[in-house]
């Protein structure tokens, strides 16, 4: 995996993260640490991490809550600083506040869309000045006349009318206040865009236009997608690879279609297992026993090993490494590499139309 | 004409707003927003509406002096509230003094309020070091009643300036004074605001634009606190207004030739026992009707503005 | 239809605000068989929620029931006191909601709000309810439930305390439970657990429940019928099976076509254009009218009643004529 020979600039994926790792600390305060004898505490937020995305693709993260996808995002847009590790953007390093500060260009070129559209629109700010916010700072334009023409060009890109401009975002839905922030999101004029949950507020009819804009956007600018999602059916339709996080480590990656016929980590199994059936196949659930552990105390090993049915000594003692395997893709699992898996797709195979 | 249509549209939208509403639901409230709009509306136009000018030698008589109110036996009909023992003319020591307290009171809240929202938002942003040392002096001031901490900056102020400067500036240094007694509920109110809203999505957008942390505090999150602000300062003010009076009655306020409700209390109460009981009772009233309605205000607009209770 | 547990008929609710009344459930009409899963199904603001609430009798003021009744076994529950309509909630008809934070108390041990609740409702003394309390939990998965019971809900994971509230919800041995996105706030894994857990209670309890979610995979998998709602009303409602593999109403068919599914291929999801009306401005006739590809004049005047289109009932003036060409055959 490692390639430390890499060139600045070289052709090569848009974003490439490794070994990126968020810890965060959660210890009693230093009065109770001192009298009370108690540690520091870290949540192990982000424990590893390492992808690659390529430009114009479309690169999804899964996993329930807690597993640090969410950190992921706000990692790579620099929200938060990483513990360690490197978050490569077009051969620069953004990997640290410093790096960031000093390549303004590169951070211009990335943007996000967030989960709540209730909180991700300042209340008090008219429409047209959310979206002008990033051409004005920037001055990617001047002039009210300039900035208001492409606005009113940006609300009619994301479906909306030139004239919503001038409204506050109290008085638009769900949907709409998301369209909004796409359309702030591409003032901008980036080439990758970080969203963080961006449908699961939304209802499933709403849902469906947002994604539906997205892919067109995506086709039509070019743009490169890191998508941050819990439901694995929105992550199928919307993306080129999936990576599936559990407890702060991506325990899988690859393109779609194979994660979905041929999963191998037995979380990704279970996951698909999970899924609701539409298709009314009778196909009974199988639900996997257990819960998320708390990412305070993680279990030593293989973090998934108290909820694997093929868990063995190895797993519990032994934290497995991500191996590349044929077709593309790598898990971190010590079964998968020793083969004591059964073969097969857990899940019917796709035949829902 | 299409100008005056869009203000027309304005003032309809803002009398159908849920404010406005809750507004013309409280018969106690529209009382006292009349009474504040009277009173601060006689203070500022003082000048042009009071009978006499009390600080212009020219117009005093000493031979005026001592004459009790209008419905009195030896009533006047020039001086409806009375004389002081200067011959001054009540009524429009009352409408000037009016005038300087509200003034002194709202400077005072005005520089408090920058002081403390300033602070608060500082301390509530940028967190850790700054925070700590921030909140710890507050926390410090809290346990200080406000009139005290107020004569200890007026003193320290007064000691500080050249005696030369001291009557002319002693306005400025009452302001400063108060106001830095009243900062503090501002900072805290403002700090535990933008704690929350430091963590939602608008103000990381912004961030990841790239915009500097003054400019974020400036532009998204203070209009998102001002709420609460607006309200303290209502309530605030009437403080300050009896702040003022507290230490004008006790002789560190504003100088005599220029009264304020409280100076001219303080020195009305000197003949209270001697039967001139309209030189301290008519500012008094004045003052707590002032302070009275003010507050309901303030009340009225912390309800109106709470969500939670609409 | 006597033989219904629940039965709704013509239910109205009302939020009287100072700008008007707003209708958020209109005049709908339903029954649940005992021991039936019936799913209802709609889009934030559809109302399924205040249908739910107004059954268990927890409609938040000023929200109110503004006509209509609701029966269960025959007897009219929505005009009772408030002290007989608490006799009911809980021994007859259990509620389980999206957060189990709103059912539990966070200052008791969960055993004795279930002691608490099943003496309230049952005869049985300390110790048996104790005993009930333990089994209960035990039934539901929780693993050493004789120490559990003495714990506090904060020591209870977010699954584990839903299925603490679904012990509490069965711990009267109700008829009925009115479920209101019981899974929504769980992570898929722990939400597939849940849904066999309702599954296997209340077949073995014969339980019948009204199941609210806006998540169609989930009625998929537990429901025997289902009722698709639609600004305050009723658009279809019919066997699960009828009303996801073949739906007949407009909404519905454009709500399943803009799930993405895995293994589908399709580009682009099918989507309904606009969003839901708000209550403030339900237009007249069919409220889907605005939004709907196959409306025509008569929808955007008349207000379309359910009638029957083979299994199911449909509230749609594209099936008016199939009906009377089917009534002329014979």
């Amino acid at each position: 995996m490692a390639e430390p020979a890499r060139m600045a600039r070289a052709p090569g994926p848009l974003l490439r993260v490794e070994n990126l790792t968020r810890y965060f600390d959660v210890s009693p305060p230093l009065l109770n640490r001192v009298f009370e004898g108690k540690g520091r505490l870290y949540v192990r937020a982000v424990d590893g991490v390492s992808f690659e995305i390529d430009a114009g693709e479309t690169f999804s993260l899964v996993g329930e809550s807690g597993c640090g996808k969410s950190t992921v995002a706000r990692l790579v847009v620099g929200l938060y600083q990483p513990t360690r590790g490197t978050i490569d953007f077009e051969g620069v390093d953004l990997g640290s506040a410093k790096a960031r500060a000093a390549n303004p260009q590169m951070q211009a070129r990335m943007q996000m869309i967030f989960q709540d559209p209730y909180a991700s629109l300042n209340p008090r700010w008219r429409v047209g000045d959310i979206i002008a916010e990033p051409i004005r700072f920037r001055r990617i334009l001047s002039g009210r006349a300039a900035i208001a023409e492409r606005v009113g060009a940006l609300l009619r890109q994301v479906g909306l009318g030139a004239n919503d401009a001038e409204r506050y975002p109290h008085e638009f839905s769900g949907g709409q206040r998301q369209r909004i922030s796409i359309a702030r999101a591409l003032a901008g004029e980036p080439e990758f865009l970080v969203c963080d949950e961006p449908t699961s507020a939304l209802d499933v009819s709403v849902q469906a236009q947002i994604l539906n804009l997205m892919k067109d956007l995506q086709r039509r600018l070019g743009l490169t997608y890191l998508f941050i999602s819990h439901n694995l059916a929105v992550v199928y339709h919307v993306s080129s690879k999936v990576g599936v996080m559990y407890l702060g480590r991506l325990v899988e990656w690859s393109e779609t279609k194979t994660l979905f016929a041929r999963p191998r980590h037995p979380y990704t199994r279970m996951l698909l297992d999970a899924i609701p059936d539409l298709a009314m196949s009778g196909r009974a659930r199988t639900p996997v026993a257990g819960e998320v552990p708390s990412p305070l105390n993680p279990p030593s090993g293989c973090s998934f090993h108290p909820r694997c049915p093929w868990a063995n000594e190895r797993c519990k003692s032994e934290r497995p490494e991500a191996q590349r395997v044929p077709g593309g893709g790598a898990v971190a699992c010590h079964a998968v590499e020793e083969g004591r898996l059964p073969e097969g797709p857990a899940v019917a195979p796709p035949a829902i139309a | 004409m299409s100008a005056l249509a869009a203000v027309r549209a304005r003032v309809a939208a803002a009398w159908a707003s849920d404010i406005a509403w809750s507004f013309r639901q409280s018969r106690v409230t529209m009382a006292a927003a009349l009474v504040t709009l009277l009173l601060v509306g006689g203070a500022v136009l003082a000048p042009w509406i009071a009978p006499t000018d009390p600080f212009d030698p020219a117009q005093v008589d000493l031979m005026n002096a001592e004459i009790p109110p209008l419905w009195s036996a030896e009533g006047d009909a020039r001086f409806v509230l009375g004389t002081d023992v200067q011959g001054r003319d009540m009524l429009s020591a009352i409408l000037y003094g009016g005038r300087i307290s509200i003034a002194v009171g709202a400077a005072a809240v005005a520089f408090a309020m920058l002081l403390g929202v300033t602070l608060g938002l500082v301390s509530g942003y940028l967190g850790g070091r700054v925070d700590a040392a921030i909140m710890r002096i507050a926390d410090v001031q809290l346990s200080f009643p406000s009139i005290l901490v107020a004569l200890l900056v007026h003193g320290i102020l007064r000691g500080l300036l050249p005696a030369s400067s001291r009557e002319a500036l002693s306005v400025y240094v009452l302001i400063i004074a108060i106001g830095l007694a009243d900062w503090v509920q501002f900072a805290r109110t403002v700090r535990s605001r933008t704690l929350v809203e430091r963590d939602r999505e608008y103000v990381q957008a912004a961030r990841i634009i790239g915009r500097g942390p003054a400019a974020i505090m400036r532009a998204h999150i203070l209009p998102n606190v001002m709420s609460p602000v607006l309200v303290i300062a209502c309530i605030s003010l009437a403080t300050a207004i009896l702040t003022e009076a507290s230490l004008s009655f006790l002789g560190v306020g504003v100088p005599a030739t220029q009264p304020s409700l409280g100076t001219l209390i303080r020195i009305g109460n000197n003949y209270l026992f001697s039967g001139q009981w309209w030189m301290t009772v008519f500012p008094s009233i004045t003052l707590a009707v002032l302070v009275l309605a003010v507050n309901i205000l303030g009340d009225w607009l912390r309800d109106a503005l709470n969500p939670l209770l609409r | 239809m006597s033989s219904a547990l629940l039965e709704v008929r013509n239910l109205r609710v009302e939020f009287p605000t100072r700008r008007g009344t707003l209708r958020a459930v209109d005049d709908i009409s339903f029954s649940i068989a005992p021991g039936e899963v019936l799913g209802v199904v709609g889009e934030s603001g559809a109302g399924k929620s205040l249908t739910g609430a107004a059954i268990i009798g927890l409609l938040e003021p000023p929200g109110r029931i503004a006509a209509g009744e609701i029966l269960l076994e025959g007897r009219r529950i929505d005009n009772l006191p408030y002290e007989e309509l608490r006799k009911i909630r809980g021994r007859q008809i259990g509620a389980i909601f999206q957060d189990p934070l709103t059912s539990l108390n966070p200052l008791y041990r969960v055993g004795d709000q279930i002691i608490e609740t099943i003496r309230t409702h049952l005869p049985l003394s300390e110790a048996q309810a104790r005993k009930r309390a333990i089994d209960l939990l035990q039934e539901v998965g929780i693993s050493s439930a004789a120490e559990r019971v003495d714990h506090y809900p904060h020591q209870f994971s977010g699954g584990m305390r839903q299925r603490v509230v679904i012990a509490l919800a069965l711990c009267a041995e109700p008829r009925l439970i009115v479920a209101d996105e019981p899974t929504t706030a769980l992570d898929v894994s722990i939400q597939a657990q849940i849904i066999t857990l309702i599954k296997r209670l209340c077949r073995e309890h014969k339980t019948a429940v009204m199941l609210v979610t806006h998540d169609m995979g989930v009625i998929a998998e537990t429901a025997d019928r289902v009722a698709v709602m639609y600004a305050g009303r009723i658009a279809e409602i019919g066997p699960v099976r009828d009303v996801v593999q073949n739906a007949k109403h407009p909404y519905t068919q454009g709500l399943m076509g803009a799930i993405p599914s895995i293994g589908g291929a399709e580009e682009r999801l099918a989507q309904i254009e606009g969003s839901m009306p708000r209550l403030t401005a339900i237009p007249p006739g069919c409220a889907f009218n605005p939004r709907c590809p196959k409306a025509f004049d008569r929808c955007r005047v008349d207000r379309p009643e359910p009638i029957p289109v083979g299994t199911t009932q449909v509230a749609c003036w594209l099936y008016e004529d199939a009906r009377a060409k089917e009534a002329v055959h014979g």
